[in-house]
């Protein structure tokens, strides 16, 4: 009888155990809520060709991008995080040497000449998407979003929200290294 | 009348904001349209996730409205439009995943709290019925007490 009255007090501190561990891991920003699994991981990266935001005549074209690891990175200048993960892109590409080409999503282009003129541009190159259609196909779903493609355009990471100094080391860094040495 | 002319203004305002979400689709024949209908209510939104794309007016979920009635328009089938989802957006973008080995405690899960549930009931209805058999008195006992009630007051 005494052992039974315990049951309850048992099944609260795993319960309260589980919830501790949980938001721990949540607030350090694993176990996104928001979180949903990418189905393209290990999969061919979609192919897409749409015109050029600073040079509209030229295409955007990820198949120029074979032979390198490349970062590709979802803004719009209406993603306030965009904004803020606007200097590290900078400091990625212009420091570090990372390939990033980046898709405009649902953005009024002028916008998007404007953002990039005033803050710099750490992109190789910018595809225009206004009709969200390359989001669609890659399955983007929020901004920022940043993949990663190896050597083979095959999709190795899916990132959601903006990469800072601390994402880039834990997230990217080892990844993109290791992809580099690949053939 | 201020009051009337202000209501008017009121509902105008209210029919011009509501007029900016509807959108308008025109199907080949009603077949198209209830495949339309039916996937947009069980496809998720994927930025609202709690409403399906039928109920939510984020921009993403308009997109993928849109996407959907393209391929219903081209003449896609149902289990294609699916597969098209979920090749982009995976089991999630589906309000009733399939079953397979990763959500079978989804789909499991309830069945198996029922039956705990039951399991439980059943121990408890049990021993409450042991506890009342203990109450229960032996002839001896029950000659004692008909002696007691029945028997002259001291």
């Amino acid at each position: 009888m005494k052992a039974k009255a315990l049951i309850p007090l048992v099944l609260f501190l795993l319960l309260a155990g589980l919830f501790f561990f949980t938001l721990k891991k949540i607030n350090q920003g694993e176990y996104n809520p928001r979180h949903v699994p990418s189905p393209f991981i290990g999969k061919q990266a979609p192919a897409f060709s749409i015109p050029d935001l600073l040079q509209p005549g030229k295409k955007v074209d990820p198949a120029a991008m074979r032979g390198k690891v490349w970062l590709m990175n979802v803004w719009g200048t209406w993603c306030p995080e965009c904004w803020r993960e606007h200097g590290y892109l900078l400091h990625l590409a212009k420091d570090k040497g990372v390939n990033i080409v980046g898709v405009d999503w649902r953005d009024d282009p002028a916008k998007g000449r404007e953002m990039i003129a005033k803050l710099g541009n750490p992109f190789l190159m910018i595809a225009d998407d206004q009709a969200g259609n390359v989001a669609i196909d890659w399955g983007v779903y929020g901004a920022p979003e940043t993949f990663v493609v190896d050597k083979q355009g095959i999709i190795r990471l899916k990132y959601e929200g903006a990469i800072n100094e601390d994402v880039w080391r834990e997230r990217f860094e080892p990844l993109v290294r290791q992809l580099e040495g690949q053939p | 009348m201020k009051p009337l002319l202000l209501s008017l203004l009121l509902l105008a305002g209210a029919m011009a904001a509501q007029a900016t979400t509807i959108e308008i689709h025109r199907f080949e024949n009603p077949r198209q349209e209830a495949i339309y209908k039916k996937l947009i209510d069980e496809l998720r939104c994927l930025v609202c996730q709690n409403q399906n794309l039928a109920d939510s007016n984020a921009e993403l979920a308009q997109d993928l409205r849109r996407k959907t009635y393209e391929m219903v328009s081209a003449g896609k089938s149902e289990t294609e439009i699916v597969a098209y989802m979920v090749e982009r957006y995976g089991d999630f973008v589906l309000y009733r995943p399939p079953v397979k080995g990763i959500t079978l405690f989804l789909w499991a899960g309830p069945f198996i709290l029922l039956a705990v549930g039951f399991f439980v009931l059943f121990r408890v209805v049990r021993q409450r019925g042991r506890a009342q058999n203990d109450f229960a008195l032996t002839d001896e006992q029950r000659a004692k007490a008909h002696e007691l009630l029945e028997g002259d007051d001291r």
